[in-house]
């Protein structure tokens, strides 16, 4: 019967990758550990200071940091510029309309961004690491695992700032069927075939163009940082969760085998 | 026992046990798929206690439910645990639901005597889904929000004038809003009460007409010289401790997904659904939950007709609906599977794969030939219904035992 309750379960394993789906950009893994509080605590720091100016953290409690290692005191000193309470939750000053006037559109909550990005951490991650020069945008840069978003590069001045290395492809049937690096190369071999072959410019790599006050590797830490911060509060409980699963799992193996005796004392005289 | 004397003189305490329980005989060949009956009934306790729970905790209004929920999560003690059971329940619910009802169609359970007995078991499905669609947009995410709006705009696809009036009428608004959240609420908190109801009525017409079992026979027409069936035993004690097993090994993989894997890779919580109702903005991709998949893609399957949709909702109605039939569509001289012909087992087996097929392409981004798909798929689906008075019949069969089997 076991077996049959795993065949079924396992049935359903491919369903749950092919819902969630994904884009075109693969993603860097961030490797983060929740069990790092100090990441966390970074996290939160780096948070507060860079990101809170714009996006909120409506749904979580100041206070939630004296789980991960922090003193009511440190979080006041800390982490809350304009005084409060602990408990107070996790808004910002700036109204939505306003934000949506000014931006297009308003910065949205964090709160759960990593629940809801495919992939979670490593969409922050390789979203903050995403950032490159782009004259055409308003805010002069552009993002290569968002194509086109609103929000200007706030830690540039830590990484530095990045520059696109474009590929021309050649499309046909909707199929990429060439790609060349330079641009005089791709329009030659789309002006040799003829019809129905068009170009486009894809972002086939960033390089470094102005170093920040950052090392890479240190940058890599900060985005990493973020991302573990946001993997954290977007589900708070989770560590807590998995811990009593196992003790959950646990009562309840050793309550099925007393149950499952119970039932052969019960039914022997069956036949 | 003179106080059972007193209760039993004023309520019919122990007639009651022993027609239900202790001399309630029930075939002693119920086998795997027995269990998902006790199972059924032991989620929806686990939906009305947690759902009760929540209850106290949420806030039905369309500025503060997100927020109420994300508050469950963070702020009340365990407030996780009822909301993760809630949500995990609710797809567990379905699928014991399923497993059930695939139990009667493969054994014939909804064959003479027992028609009113699988109807009212429809009943309950058809109560479920409207429990579960009300239910899915109270948290107020994206996914609850354009879900519901979706489904709701299926009525007023109705001609003569009359659908648009109807979705008004259902939402409460011209767009799905803040009153449809709170008679939505309303409705699901009441609907399981009804569930329960009809659960009892189900009940009570089984033990009427007596279990079915895999081998299809009726135990009563064989009983002793007290007349107890000799096939049948009392379901308490030996199917009470049975189903206890039963309920155990359930709650193992339950909480294995509760513990570990609430979201279930984005099957039992959907990712955009972490974002707030945003009546501006339409997702990309809209599916509803899983249990629900196999009809939304035989919605989709069916082109507009003359500018309108309807079609697409009578199919899928109809792909409803026509489980109430199948007591009279079955025509086999045999209930169980174990002694019809191939032609019924293979019916069976393109049924299961029309079934998965249809939930996978429901969950899809519609594409030419994934709509194609799922036209063929909606074709066998109710080819299986409808020519099954034929091939029932012709099927050759083998002969049914006096007794049980192993």
């Amino acid at each position: 019967m076991k077996k049959l309750i795993a065949v079924l379960a396992l049935a359903m394993v491919p369903f749950a990758g092919m819902a969630a789906g994904g884009g075109g950009v693969p993603l860097q893994q961030a490797n983060i550990d929740l069990n790092n509080h100090a990441a966390i605590q970074r996290g939160a720091k780096l948070f507060v200071n860079q990101c809170m100016g714009c996006h909120s953290a409506k749904y979580v409690r100041y206070k939630l940091f004296t789980n991960v290692g922090l003193t009511e005191d440190d979080i006041k000193d800390n982490l809350m510029f304009a005084g409060g309470k602990t408990g107070d939750l996790m808004k910002i000053a700036m109204p939505e309309e306003d934000a949506g006037k000014w931006f297009g559109a308003p910065a949205p909550d964090l709160t759960l961004t990593a629940r809801i990005r495919h992939g979670g951490p490593d969409w922050i991650y390789t979203y903050l690491k995403g950032f490159y020069v782009d004259p055409s945008r308003p805010m002069g840069v552009n993002n290569t695992l968002f194509p086109n978003v609103g929000m200007p590069h706030v830690l540039w001045d830590m990484q530095g700032i990045q520059e696109p290395v474009y590929r021309y492809e050649v499309h046909h049937d909707g199929h990429s069927v060439a790609a060349f690096d330079t641009e005089a190369a791709a329009d030659a071999y789309v002006k040799e075939q003829g019809e129905g072959y068009r170009l486009e410019r894809v972002v086939a790599s960033l390089k470094m163009a102005q170093q920040g006050s950052l090392t890479s590797a240190e940058y890599d830490q900060v985005a990493r940082d973020l991302a573990t911060f946001l993997t954290y509060i977007s589900e708070p409980m989770k560590l807590e969760r998995q811990r009593m699963g196992v003790w959950v799992i646990l009562f309840l193996t050793v309550f099925t085998v007393v149950a499952y005796l119970m039932k052969k004392e019960w039914w022997k005289d069956v036949h | 026992m003179s106080f059972m004397n007193w209760i039993d003189e004023r309520f019919p305490a122990t007639k009651v046990w022993n027609e239900h329980l202790a001399q309630y005989y029930a075939p002693k060949n119920f086998n795997f798929w027995y269990f998902f009956g006790s199972l059924a009934m032991m989620v929806l306790v686990l939906q009305i206690v947690t759902g009760v729970w929540l209850a106290m905790m949420y806030k039905p209004s369309a500025t503060e439910a997100f927020a109420s929920v994300e508050y469950i999560m963070r702020d009340v003690d365990y407030g996780w645990l009822l909301r993760y059971l809630h949500s995990t329940g609710a797809s567990a619910f379905f699928l014991v639901v399923y497993l059930h009802m695939f139990r009667g169609l493969i054994y014939g359970s909804h064959r003479r005597p027992r028609e009113l007995l699988w109807i009212i078991g429809v009943v309950i499905y058809v109560a479920m889904m409207a429990t579960a669609f009300m239910g899915y947009l109270l948290p107020w995410g994206q996914m609850s929000y354009w879900g519901a709006q979706v489904i709701v705009n299926l009525f007023a696809a109705f001609p003569f004038g009359i659908g648009e009036p109807l979705s008004i009428w259902i939402r409460g608004d011209y767009v799905i809003s803040d009153a449809t959240l709170n008679r939505f609420f309303a409705l699901h908190f009441l609907l399981p009460f009804v569930l329960a109801a009809l659960v009892f009525v189900h009940i009570v017409a089984l033990h009427k007409v007596g279990s079915n079992n895999p081998d299809g026979i009726e135990i009563k027409q064989n009983k002793d010289e007290n007349g107890i069936p000799k096939d049948g035993i009392a379901f308490h004690p030996y199917y009470t401790v049975k189903d206890v097993v039963g309920i155990g090994v359930f709650l193992i993989f339950f909480s294995a997904v509760v513990f570990f894997m609430p979201d279930f890779g984005g099957l039992f919580l959907e990712p955009p659904n972490f974002e707030p109702a945003n009546p501006l903005k339409t997702p990309e991709h809209i599916a509803p939950v899983w249990y629900f998949t196999p009809y939304y893609a035989m919605l989709r399957a069916i082109p507009p007709m003359l500018n309108s949709q309807f079609p697409g909702v009578v199919v899928m109605f109809a792909a409803i609906i026509v489980f109430f039939f199948l007591p009279w569509l079955d025509r086999s001289p045999v209930k169980s599977i174990r002694y019809k012909g191939p032609i019924f087992k293979t019916a069976v087996a393109i049924f299961v794969v029309t079934f998965v097929m249809l939930a996978w392409l429901g969950m899809q981004a519609s594409t030419p030939a994934k709509t194609v798909l799922a036209q063929i798929f909606t074709a066998l689906y109710f080819a299986f219904f409808l020519l099954m008075p034929f091939y029932s019949k012709m099927d050759k069969t083998k002969p049914v035992p006096e007794r049980v089997t192993k």
